[in-house]
């Protein structure tokens, strides 16, 4: 009953409060129309390929390609040497009868350009030799057919073996899945839920204890775990409808495909916003101002984002690594990641759910006992 | 001799290494208005959130219905209204008055029955649907002495409830005051206005820490051989 009561009083503090609601719910939509504007527009990106022996006729063919230019190496090392220093965008060397791509892929639109033009190339020269085989061939045929019925047959098999080639795609940096804006989408959602619940949440708590309502809270028979849960129901349910907006955002506005199951995504943003405010309340106590709470976003919020997978860590000293390993946006952005790219499935959530309940489970009872301070029963 | 409700002895506090509760000793009984006086800084509002069990003291012993503080079951019984206003801004002065109801423990019909009595009480009826935030001082006050007012609680503490209430006003408050005394109730009551401690029946006065003198007000102004608690309070300080 008082945790309702509590529940329904933030919530109606917060809905008339229509400029931190604006922020919740409309600042993420924002930025998210922002980013897809940046990163879905530059499609005219020139690119530079190095080549490392490569027949002429594809080189010739992908020099030809518009926004394209083909730059020839002798060695692999030397090809790899500028890509590291950024003078190309991709390496294609032929082995043999297959052809080894690798892409620097910092950009993914250009490896999309690099992917197109090797494609268009191959399939123009494989055109023109079958063109020229085809006349060499069909002169043969009619050669051999009148001395020996039967070698039509496995003539055409060699023929189909020699214009497949492999090809190999390396990815210095990411994988063939790196669009950057939809990599970083799962993650970024994740992000608005937590600094907004974080921020809010911190405020709201902050406010409560000087204004001295909290005191007077305190002065009546309410449990100290009835106030803590109160707070989470409220802005619980503020999460829930947050993610949809920012669900309903991405997939009808964005165009961006949610692979797995959307309840999912909302389901792990939902916890994600209990620990942003069990986070946020117990932060709270360690401010004494609201500008003291913010002077805590650049040191507790805003360097979460460099961990949360948004670069990746495998590219990462080991201790980084370590550090991620605390940092609950990291959690909620690959369960998300499993859910919208690859439609992971509730099982393959479990460690990451497990783990955003066991700092939701510790940040809750350090809050309810917490609370001490301000009343000793 | 009526119950004893707040039993306060040999009360010690201290924040850091600043001891602002020496050695306090008083009780207030059932039907009975204790007023705590004392300059800015004494530590009143000490004393009452060490009664209330919002601070723990440091030695002594702070008893109230007989049982020692803080318990948390106890506040049900306790109308507590703080110094500061502390009141949702954004909600209206009802939805203030029914928040508080259901923290207290009322039941629903107890609720609509206690908020019109009580916002009769700090004439506040009319204004009870418009927003907190829209309220004057004195508006604000009110409502939180009312908050404190609800579900006839059988301990009052006040702390300074009468600061920014204009006199009409503050008379008709006193005048409940006396009412819920005769309810066998109790009250105790923090001020820096000093012809309300006159309205007391008991006065506490508190300085250095410690409680002076405690007695009634008459009493009072015959041992200091003074006409008014003003005068008490300033031979006590050592002024006069
Ligand atoms: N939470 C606290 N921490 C440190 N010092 C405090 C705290 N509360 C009160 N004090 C100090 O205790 C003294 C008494 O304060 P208070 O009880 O508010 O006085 P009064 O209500 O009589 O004006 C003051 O010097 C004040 O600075
Ligand atoms: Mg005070």
């Amino acid at each position: 009953m008082r945790i309702i009561s509590i529940m329904n009083r933030v919530l109606k503090e917060l809905f008339r409060d229509k400029r931190t609601l604006a922020l919740m719910f409309l600042a993420p939509v924002l930025i998210l129309l922002l980013l897809s504007f940046i990163f879905n527009s530059n499609s005219t990106t020139d690119v530079d390929i190095a080549t490392v022996s490569m027949p002429s006729n594809i080189s010739a063919n992908l020099d030809n390609t518009k926004h394209v230019s083909v730059t020839k190496y002798n060695t692999k090392e030397a090809a790899k040497r500028a890509l590291k220093d950024d003078k190309v965008d991709a390496i294609i060397q032929q082995k043999g009868s297959n052809y080894n791509l690798t892409y620097a892929n910092t950009d993914s639109t250009k490896t999309t350009v690099v992917k197109m033009a090797f494609k268009n190339a191959m399939t123009n020269t494989t055109i023109e030799t079958l063109k020229s085989k085809l006349t060499v061939a069909s002169t043969a045929l009619a050669k051999v057919q009148s001395q020996m019925p039967n070698a039509s047959s496995s003539m055409a098999q060699k023929k189909q073996t020699t214009v497949k080639p492999k090809i190999t795609n390396h990815y210095v940096y990411g994988d063939s899945n790196t669009g950057f804006f939809d990599k970083i989408l799962p993650i970024l959602m994740g992000f608005f839920v937590f600094f907004f619940v974080f921020l809010i949440s911190g405020m709201a708590l902050l406010k409560e204890r000087t204004s001295g309502t909290l005191d007077r809270l305190l002065a009546t028979p309410v449990k100290r775990y009835e106030i803590v849960f109160g707070y989470m129901a409220s802005y619980g349910i503020l999460a829930v409808i947050q993610t949809i907006i920012i669900v309903m955002v991405t997939v009808w506005l964005l165009g961006i495909q949610v692979v797995g199951n959307i309840f999912y995504v909302i389901l792990i943003n939902l916890v994600l916003a209990l620990v942003a405010l069990a986070f946020g309340i117990l932060i709270s106590t360690f401010a004494n101002s609201e500008f003291q709470m913010m002077q805590f976003i650049p040191i507790l919020v805003i360097p979460q984002i460099f961990f949360s997978g948004i670069i990746p860590l495998d590219s990462m000293a080991g201790w980084v690594k370590d550090i991620s390993y605390i940092i609950p946006i990291k959690y909620s952005g690959d369960a998300a990641t499993r859910v919208i790219m690859q439609g992971g499935g509730l099982s393959s959530l479990g460690s990451d759910f497990g783990v955003l309940f066991i700092f939701l489970i510790i940040l809750t009872i350090l809050n309810v006992v917490g609370l001490k301070r301000y009343r000793k029963v | 001799m009526a119950d004893s409700i707040i039993s306060l002895k040999h009360l010690v506090k201290k924040f850091g290494n600043q001891t602002v509760l020496k050695d306090i000793n008083f009780d207030v009984h059932t039907s009975e208005i204790v007023g705590l006086i004392g300059p800015s800084g004494a530590g009143k509002s000490t004393v009452i959130k060490t009664a209330l069990g919002m601070e723990v003291a440091d030695g002594g012993s702070a008893k109230v219905f007989n049982t020692t503080m803080p318990n948390r079951e106890l506040l049900a019984n306790i109308g507590y209204m703080a110094q500061t206003d502390a009141l949702y801004d954004d909600l209206s002065g009802r939805e203030n008055l029914k928040f508080f109801a259901v923290m207290k423990g009322l039941s629903r019909k107890e609720t609509i029955n206690e908020i019109e009595h009580v916002s009769k009480v700090v004439d506040l009826t009319d204004d009870l649907d418009k927003r907190v935030s829209g309220y004057s001082g004195g508006m604000m006050r009110r409502l939180s002495l009312a908050i404190a007012l609800l579900g006839k609680p059988k301990l009052l503490i006040l702390d300074e409830p009468t600061v920014g209430i204009d006199p009409a006003l503050r008379r008709q408050i006193w005048k409940e005051l006396q009412h819920i005394r005769n309810e066998v109730r109790g009250i105790l009551i923090t001020t820096h206005v000093m012809d309300e401690a006159e309205l007391t029946d008991k006065v506490a006065l508190l300085l250095d820490g410690k409680v002076m003198a405690f007695d009634k007000p008459d009493v009072l102004k015959m041992q200091y051989d003074v006409d008014s608690i003003e005068n008490v309070f300033l031979k006590a300080e050592g002024v006069l």
